[in-house]
């Protein structure tokens, strides 16, 4: 088979799979691409990550608003070294042009792919726009492994000239509601074929803890490689605005104290230091929640979120003693 | 029902352009139930209309008249031999009755009075609330008996996104998350294994696909003789 000389026995082949296969703890990060044209934007970003992380998910129109593509960033990631994990909505593609785009990605050297039901477009900067939702983000999984797995198009037709196998992900919020339906939701995910999951950010690890425990009880974490979902808080008020105002996050007040507690002693008017020492603050709590989210049973790995301040990923992924990265071969 | 609401007298009045005698002409049935278009509610528009154009200084002639159902051609037919004498007829039906009467009476002009809202149910008093996108391919029998198409914000068919919080949406607090809703009445009926199911992608053939949708009964179609 074609597929398996090239993927070496594994889905994909790609450094993600084969760090997490191999059984250590992977480390994926995120970049946002710029809202235009200037490649340097995605470089320059890229040059933050390199040798730090696993894989870099690139963002697809994230928060619905309009920017350069999530697979031709990636083609700008991937020169610099970095392997791309591609997200991919069901908001802005009906079946057709998803499979389109993936079959692109895969020719040009992607290999793995985020699945992602994708933010409602009222949040972001074209809300007047219609969104499709020709798929959801179960019946993508499903579509794209049946793509790699047996070589066929969603209506059923079979793919002409090279398979795309990618290696499949998926988000799972534990923060969402009804709780309740959160770990079967995760398992209609892995039914319909996904191979790993990258969580919400989690502000709340005892909340984490216990769906861990239902995923575990349900044997899920054996059937996916569930990776714990964070990000170095900036400032009092970003954490309180997550806290309070997005939808489906939960975060604990002894963030918002830790966070503001950080620039206590300093001058009010020396409004440097009281910045960087939150940040550092910040950095500080990622690096303990990836320690204590690393103990947690069925937690194969971290995936950090850090919009637009790529620069804390390495000091978070080093002083986690998470450097230097693992060679797979 | 079909839900619609009156559109501003501003936009009815433009709509009527230089007409100088107009036939406002209301819906016996869904917008009726709504208080939309209504016999009482031409009345109230036809008194409006008077007034405006009289402010306006010119005086628009304004007949009122309510027929059964404005999509059936046996209830609009009766109206054929009066239409002659209106320059515009201002329809308060829903969209369907808006393009019966023009489809009915060539010579004739009517304009929509009211924007066509959804297909729903009155909550309570005063409040109505869309239930059916009419996408053509029920789910109700997969979903604990709530309609994931009207009432998601993202039509999901396997379960909520992300966003589901305290019961509600993430686009806004005022939208019941309708997965919060189908999880719910799935668990108090012990019906947890229908959502577990995989729903595979949805057939939108049936849905907006290809110029109107339509049916045909063979068993009720009439022999030709008789449909004379």
């Amino acid at each position: 088979m074609m597929t398996e000389e090239r993927t070496n026995g594994y889905k994909s082949g790609s450094t993600l799979e084969k760090v997490l296969a191999t059984g250590h703890f992977a480390v994926t990060g995120e970049l946002g691409p710029p809202q235009g044209a200037d490649p340097e934007e995605v470089i320059h970003k890229a040059k933050l990550l390199t040798g730090i992380v696993d894989g870099v998910n690139i963002t697809d129109n994230q928060t619905a608003v309009a920017r350069m593509s999530s697979i031709a960033s990636g083609v700008l990631a991937m020169r610099e070294g970095l392997e791309p994990v591609v997200q991919m909505t069901c908001r802005d593609r009906n079946r057709i042009a998803i499979q389109a785009d993936l079959l692109g990605a895969y020719a040009l050297g992607m290999r793995n792919l985020l699945c992602l039901t994708g933010d409602h477009q009222s949040f972001g900067n074209h809300p007047t726009s219609k969104n499709v939702h020709d798929l959801d983000s179960v019946q993508l999984i499903r579509m794209v492994k049946d793509m790699r797995d047996d070589g066929v198009f969603q209506c059923g037709d079979a793919i002409k000239a090279g398979k795309p196998c990618f290696f499949i992900g998926a988000a799972a919020n534990p923060f969402g509601d009804p709780f309740d339906f959160r770990p079967y939701r995760l398992a209609k995910k892995i039914a319909a074929g996904v191979d790993f999951i990258q969580t919400q950010l989690i502000y709340d690890i005892p909340r984490f803890r216990e769906y861990m425990k239902r995923v575990v009880d349900m044997g899920l974490h054996e059937k996916v490689y569930i990776m714990a979902g964070v990000g170095p808080l900036k400032s009092v008020g970003m954490t309180r605005y997550m806290r309070d105002k997005v939808p489906g996050m939960i975060v604990r007040d002894e963030y918002v104290d830790r966070m503001s507690a950080a620039a206590d002693g300093i001058p009010e008017d020396d409004k440097k230091a009281r910045r960087d020492a939150r940040r550092q603050e910040g950095i500080k709590i990622c690096i303990e929640q990836i320690q204590e989210l690393r103990e947690i049973e069925g937690v194969a790995g971290v995936h950090i979120m850090a919009v637009e301040w790529e620069a804390a990923v390495k000091p978070i992924v080093e002083g986690a003693g998470l450097l230097p990265r693992p060679e797979v071969e | 029902m079909i839900v619609g609401e009156q559109k501003p007298l501003a936009e009815i009045m433009d709509l009527l352009g230089q007409a100088q005698k107009v036939l406002v002409a209301g819906c016996g049935t869904c917008v009726t139930v709504c208080f939309a278009g209504g016999e009482k509610e031409v009345g109230i528009l036809a008194s409006a209309m008077r007034m405006k154009s009289k402010l306006d200084g010119h005086s628009l002639e304004v007949d009122e008249i309510t027929v059964q159902r404005q999509c059936e051609w046996e209830y609009i037919d009766p109206l054929k031999e009066r239409l002659g004498e209106y320059d515009v007829v201002l329809s308060l039906a829903c969209g369907i009755g808006v393009q019966a009467m023009n489809e009915r009476f060539p010579e004739t002009i009517a304009v929509p009075g009211l924007n066509t809202t959804f297909l729903g149910l009155p909550e309570e008093q005063g409040i109505w609330e869309e239930r059916c996108q009419a996408c053509g391919d029920c789910v109700l029998g997969l979903t604990a008996g709530i309609c994931p198409i009207a009432r998601c914000s993202k039509q999901l068919l396997n379960g909520p996104c992300g966003g589901s919080q305290d019961n509600v949406c993430e686009v806004d607090p005022d939208i019941p998350c309708a997965w919060q809703l189908i999880w719910d009445r799935a668990m108090a009926l012990g019906r947890l294994d229908e959502l577990l199911e995989i729903q595979p992608p949805k057939n939108w053939e049936r849905s907006r696909d290809g110029g109107p949708r339509k049916i045909v009964r063979e068993d009720l179609l009439l022999a030709e003789e008789e449909a004379e």
